[in-house]
């Protein structure tokens, strides 16, 4: 095949309606027409969109249960829900984002996406195992909704023994069936990324000139296919000991609880860095594109990647440290703890070094990078406090914790999967957005997000507990508040879904680089074609390239 | 020898052999966990598993001719389930010295 050599493309100015009309020529969604050429396509395109119609349906889901919870919460007593129907709210909010949004949201939707493109390739490696990897998603997701709809689940979404096993009278194995489910979507997933970047890279793209997005889908893969294998496994064993009565976390059978809180934590405390790993390689395309600057540290960045990757798996007993965990093992997943924060402030460091000097421009998608730098960095650094036995121990299983979780999972994972999508948005569909309703709806999310969680810093570290519908009454001037910016929230993540649909049939025709960016997705048609390339790149230039561009 | 270009290729008696090897095996574990082996049982019933484990890897995993990459894989596997064997145990084996200190 012939190649053509990658250049820094120039910025070009904003096209209006018309002039390139995605109608005129052939591209991936126009490509072929009706249900069944989306419902058996191959193309890692469709099925990056197949995937972003199911995780949004189940982001609005998981934030229905969050309006109630949040509802609940206005008054002090248990008014609107009983205290078990209650149980079963916060369960199934915790479950569905975490489970069905955040751990699938970037790789499946974005990465899915732009992994091949980045590459220069054609597609993934293996396209009928990423189709059968969305209908396994698929699959998971209706088992865990058949659950939901027949009696709901009430032992937290962390599944502790022995609720799970034994006290629990909920729908609790239809869940932990499409949990189970699910990980197999994710492993799949993983493995075609993991292949695809080592195998189909185009010609003179070697490891150092790889984007950070791929560097960090590619640690994110890694974790994935290390970890999962393990929930899927402890998941297997509450069946067979609340089933078979096999005793593996009961003690009156011989088993440990504690132990399932091993194994589950031993997955699901690198499953946060499955949420916000990729989130970081979104944040550093962002950040590169608008201030035009090439990244400050190329290598620390994407090492750092990798030692997130690494340095996460041996942290989990932070998670622990009130279970009855020897303290002499606590001590040593709290230094532990400490050492994987360095990596991570290397990204920030990073990331406001690049800023310096840049030349900054305040589209949306830069809204939400900068949202993402200083939440994260909150949730971050509280995240240390965390880790800290004593500390520990006084705000366990309080709203301080619920505070720190969700500036990680929300100011972290869900602005940059916000800043993403806005930002690849042209790519994905040729159009633009509407800069002026995106850039109310990041500023509303920004400040109904603070709103939201700050007073849940506060009011946790007075004492207030999670998972109970009722607190005393000091504890209200908080809740309200935190009500209240959840309602700004839950609207500043309503816009976009308006305004992205709007923009399908009316916006402007986006051309092939409209942000002016480096990197090979911008050097095709918007949308693509449906083999991404006419002639396959070649790279000769280091990524963002800014500096030559400029 | 690249791999890739000429890779190896296990017949089918051989597979036969190993399927009724690890019968064998299956075997083995009903008949000593009948057995008066005491304390023995859990390491026996493991290290007749760990056999049968090595033989699925090396022959219906085909890693006995797989290049050194896929090795690395294969290894890397065991690191991590090391690191969670090596901390979990870190928690339990430690318990009874806190105790000793009180």
């Amino acid at each position: 095949m012939s190649t053509v050599a990658y250049s820094p493309p120039k910025a070009e100015p904003i096209p209006v309606a018309g002039d390139y009309g995605p109608e005129t020529r052939v591209d991936y969604i126009n490509c072929a027409w009706g249900v069944r050429s989306w419902l058996l396509t191959v193309d890692h395109k469709r099925i990056a969109l197949l995937y972003l119609f199911a995780i949004t349906a189940m982001f609005f889901l998981g934030g229905a249960f969050a309006v109630l919870i949040r509802i609940e919460l206005l008054t002090p007593k248990s008014d609107l829900f009983e205290p078990d129907t209650y149980n079963r709210m916060f369960t199934m909010h915790g479950i569905v984002m975490t489970f069905f949004f955040l751990i699938p949201g970037v790789p499946s939707v974005l990465g899915n996406f732009l992994l091949p493109i980045m590459l220069g390739a054609k597609d993934l490696a293996f396209p009928k195992l990423n189709l059968a990897s969305w209908y396994i998603y698929i699959l998971g997701c209706l088992l865990t909704l058949a659950g939901i709809i027949w009696g709901g689940i009430d032992t937290g979404w962390t599944f502790y023994t022995p609720y799970s096993t034994r006290s629990a009278h909920t729908s609790v194995m239809p869940v932990a069936v499409g949990v189970l489910v699910l990980g197999f979507s994710s492993i799949l997933t993983a493995l075609n990324f993991i292949v695809t970047t080592h195998t189909m890279r185009a010609p003179g793209l070697t490891w150092f000139k790889l984007p950070l997005f791929v560097w960090s889908s590619y640690a994110t893969s890694l974790v994935v296919m290390l970890g999962t294998p393990v929930i899927t496994t402890t998941l297997v064993l509450v069946a067979v000991e609340r089933f078979a009565g096999v005793g593996i976390f009961d003690p009156k059978a011989g088993g440990d609880p504690v132990l399932f809180q091993h194994l589950f934590w031993f997955y699901s405390h690198p499953a946060v860095y499955i949420m916000i790993l990729p989130a970081m390689g979104v944040i550093s395309e962002l950040v590169t594109a608008f201030s035009r600057k090439t990244i400050f540290g190329y290598q620390f960045v994407a090492f750092a990647s990798m030692a997130i990757a690494v340095f996460g798996f041996l942290v989990w007993g932070h998670h622990m440290f009130v279970s009855g965990q020897s303290p002499y093992a606590s001590t040593i997943f709290s230094l532990i703890s400490y050492v994987v924060a360095i990596p991570s402030a290397v990204k920030v460091f990073n990331w406001t070094a690049t800023l310096y000097k840049g030349s900054i421009s305040w589209a949306t998608p830069m809204l939400y990078a900068i949202g993402f730098i200083g939440l994260f960095t909150i949730g971050g650094l509280t995240g240390l406090v965390l880790a800290s036995p004593p500390v520990d121990v006084h705000v366990t299983d309080t709203y301080f914790v619920v505070a720190h979780f969700h500036y990680v999972m929300v100011g972290g994972t869900i602005m940059a999967y916000m800043g993403g999508l806005h930002y690849w948005w042209p790519k994905m569909t040729g159009r633009m957005y509407p800069e002026g309703w995106a850039k109310a709806a990041a500023l509303l999310v920004f400040f109904g997000f603070n709103l939201t969680f700050f007073p849940q810093f506060l009011v946790g570290y007075a004492g207030m507990n999670r998972r109970y519908a009722s607190y005393v009454d000091e504890f209200q001037v908080l809740n309200v508040l935190s009500t209240a910016g959840a309602s700004i929230l839950g609207f500043g993540f309503l816009l976009p879904f308006g305004y992205f649909g709007w923009s399908l049939r009316y916006a402007k025709a986006a051309g092939p680089n409209p942000w002016g960016a480096t990197g090979l997705e911008w050097t095709t048609e918007s949308p693509p074609p449906p083999h991404n390339f006419e002639v396959t790149p070649t790279v000769t230039l280091p990524p963002y390239e800014y500096a030559t561009h400029n | 020898m690249d791999e890739h270009e000429h890779p190896h290729v296990a017949t089918v008696g051989s597979y036969v052999v190993i399927f009724l090897i690890l019968v064998a095996l299956t075997v083995l574990t009903v008949f000593t966990a009948l057995s008066p082996l005491g304390h023995w049982h859990a390491p026996v019933a493991l290290g007749i598993a760990v056999v049968k484990a090595t033989l699925v890897f090396l022959f219906f995993m085909h890693l006995l001719h797989s290049p050194k990459l896929t090795w690395l894989v294969a290894g890397g596997t065991f690191v991590w389930l090391g690191i969670m064997f090596a901390l979990t145990l870190a928690d339990y084996w430690s318990r009874g010295i806190v105790g000793r200190y009180q």
